[in-house]
C-alpha cells in the first residue's frame, strides 16, 4: 500500500503539480525543435523518459560515494552513458529516424530537465523513488510536447502520424505553413503553457 | 566539403556560414537551442549581455578545440560514438579552466561573467553547435566561423529579448501568461522576424 501511495505522490508531482514544462520551464531546448511531426516527437520523448528514469536511478545508487564537488561531472557522464545507448540503438535499428532527429538525441545530455531532476531529487532519495520521479517527470514532459506536436502536424500538414486527417488534409482547408516553421512551435507552446497555468491558478484559488 | 579546397574558398564559405548562423539559421530562434537559459536569464539586460558574451567566447573556442579532437583523435581511433562524452568533458573542462583564469587575472570580469560560466556547461546551444559542426562536416575555418556566428546570433537574440522584457515589466499580462508564457510569445514573434531573412543567403 505504501508503495502505491508513493507512486501516486510522484505521479501527481511530475505530471501536474510540478510539471517540467509549465511549472519548472526546463528542458525545452532539445525536444521542442522536433515537435513538427508527431512520430519524431514520440520517439524523442521515449528516449527522454528512458534516459531520465535510468540516469536518476543510477545517480541515486551512487549518491553516497560521489564526492560533492565533482557531482555535476559524474551526473553528466551517467546521463551521457544512457544517451549513447539510445543513440546507438536508433542508429542500428532505425537509421531513418536517427537521421531525422539529427543532433537532437545527443542534446538530451544537456537537457536541463535531466540534470535538474538528478540534482533536485536523485541526490537525496533512494533509487526506487528517484526512478519513479524521473519516469513521471518524463511523462509529464512528454504529454505536453505531444499536444504541441499534434496541433502542429494537423494544422500545418493536415496529417497525424503521417496519415491524412479528414477535412484538414482536404482542399477546403488552408494549411497553416507557419505551424511547421519554428515560430509555430513557440506560439503553440506559449498557448499550451498559458492554458495549463490558468487551470492551475484557478484550482489553487478554489482550494484557498 | 572536401579538405583540398583552396584557402580562399574556405574563407568565403566561413563568411557565408557566419552570417547564416546569425540571421537565417539562428541557433536559438530556428533550432531552439539554449532555450532554458534564454527564458530564465532574460529578465535584465545587464545579466543577459553578460551571459551572451560568455556564450560567444565559449562557443567559438569549444568549436575549434572539438574540431581538432574529433578529426585527429576520435576519427582515427574509430571512436565516433563516444563523441557525446568527449565533447561534454571538453566543454566542461574548458569552462572550468576559463573560470579559473578569469578569477585569477580579472576580478571585475569574474564578478560580471563568472556566475554565468558554470551555467554554460549545460547550455544546449554549445553542445548543439559542436554537434551541428560535426554532422555538417565543416572544415576547421568554417567551423570557427560557425561557432562565432552562432554565439553572436544567440547573444543578439537574448539581448533583444531582455530589452523587450524590461519594458514589459510594468505591463498587465494575464496571470497564466506571465513569465515563461509571454517570453515564448515574444520569441515566436522574433523567430517570425528572423524568418524574413530567409533567402538572403544562398548556401
Amino acid at each position: 500500500m505504501a508503495v502505491l501511495n508513493t507512486t501516486k505522490k510522484y505521479a501527481i508531482e511530475g505530471i501536474w503539480n510540478n510539471n517540467p514544462i509549465f511549472r519548472q520551464v526546463l528542458g525545452l531546448c532539445s525536444t521542442l525543435a522536433i515537435t513538427n511531426l508527431v512520430s519524431n516527437t514520440a520517439v524523442m520523448c521515449a528516449a527522454l523518459v528512458f534516459t531520465l528514469a535510468f540516469s536518476s536511478a543510477t545517480v541515486s545508487y551512487l549518491r553516497n560515494i560521489t564526492p560533492r564537488n565533482i557531482r555535476i561531472m559524474v551526473e553528466t557522464l551517467i546521463i551521457a552513458f544512457y544517451v549513447i545507448i539510445v543513440d546507438v540503438i536508433l542508429k542500428a535499428y532505425w537509421p531513418q529516424m536517427s537521421s531525422n532527429l539529427g543532433p537532437y538525441v545527443g542534446l538530451i545530455i544537456t537537457n536541463c530537465i535531466v540534470l535538474g531532476r538528478t540534482e533536485a531529487c536523485a541526490l537525496s532519495n533512494p533509487p526506487g523513488g528517484a526512478f519513479l520521479d524521473g519516469f513521471f517527470n518524463g511523462l509529464g514532459y512528454s504529454y505536453i510536447l505531444l499536444i504541441v506536436a499534434t496541433f502542429r502536424e494537423v494544422l500545418g500538414m493536415g496529417t497525424f502520424l503521417g496519415m491524412p486527417v479528414p477535412y484538414f488534409s482536404s482542399a477546403y482547408f488552408d494549411r497553416w505553413i507557419m505551424m511547421v516553421m519554428p515560430p509555430g512551435a513557440f506560439f503553440m507552446l506559449a498557448i499550451v503553457v498559458w492554458v495549463f497555468r490558468t487551470i492551475q491558478h484557478n484550482k489553487e484559488e478554489k482550494t484557498k | 566539403m572536401n579538405p583540398e579546397q583552396s584557402f580562399n574558398v574556405q574563407i568565403w564559405q566561413a563568411f557565408i556560414v557566419f552570417f547564416s548562423a546569425i540571421f537565417t539559421q539562428n541557433i536559438l530562434l530556428i533550432y531552439f537551442l539554449g532555450l532554458c537559459s534564454f527564458v530564465g536569464v532574460s529578465k535584465q539586460l545587464k545579466t543577459a549581455v553578460g551571459l551572451g558574451m560568455a556564450v560567444i567566447f565559449v562557443m567559438t573556442s569549444t568549436c575549434a578545440i572539438n574540431w581538432f579532437v574529433y578529426h585527429y583523435v576520435l576519427v582515427p581511433l574509430h571512436l565516433e560514438f563516444y563523441r557525446f562524452i568527449i565533447f561534454i568533458i571538453i566543454i566542461a573542462a574548458f569552462v572550468q579552466f576559463i573560470e579559473m583564469v578569469i578569477d585569477r587575472y580579472s576580478p571585475v570580469l569574474y564578478h560580471n561573467l563568472g556566475i554565468f560560466l558554470p551555467l554554460i556547461t549545460v547550455n544546449c546551444a554549445i553542445l548543439g553547435a559542436v554537434l551541428f559542426m560535426v554532422i555538417r562536416e565543416y572544415t576547421f575555418i568554417v567551423s570557427v566561423g560557425f561557432g562565432l556566428g552562432s554565439g553572436i546570433g544567440w547573444f543578439l537574440a537574448i539581448m533583444a529579448m531582455a530589452g523587450i522584457r524590461e519594458r514589459l515589466a510594468n505591463d498587465r499580462i494575464p496571470r497564466g501568461l506571465q513569465g515563461p508564457g509571454i517570453t515564448l510569445v515574444i520569441a515566436g514573434l522574433m523567430a517570425l522576424a528572423f524568418i524574413g531573412f530567409t533567402g538572403v543567403l544562398q548556401q
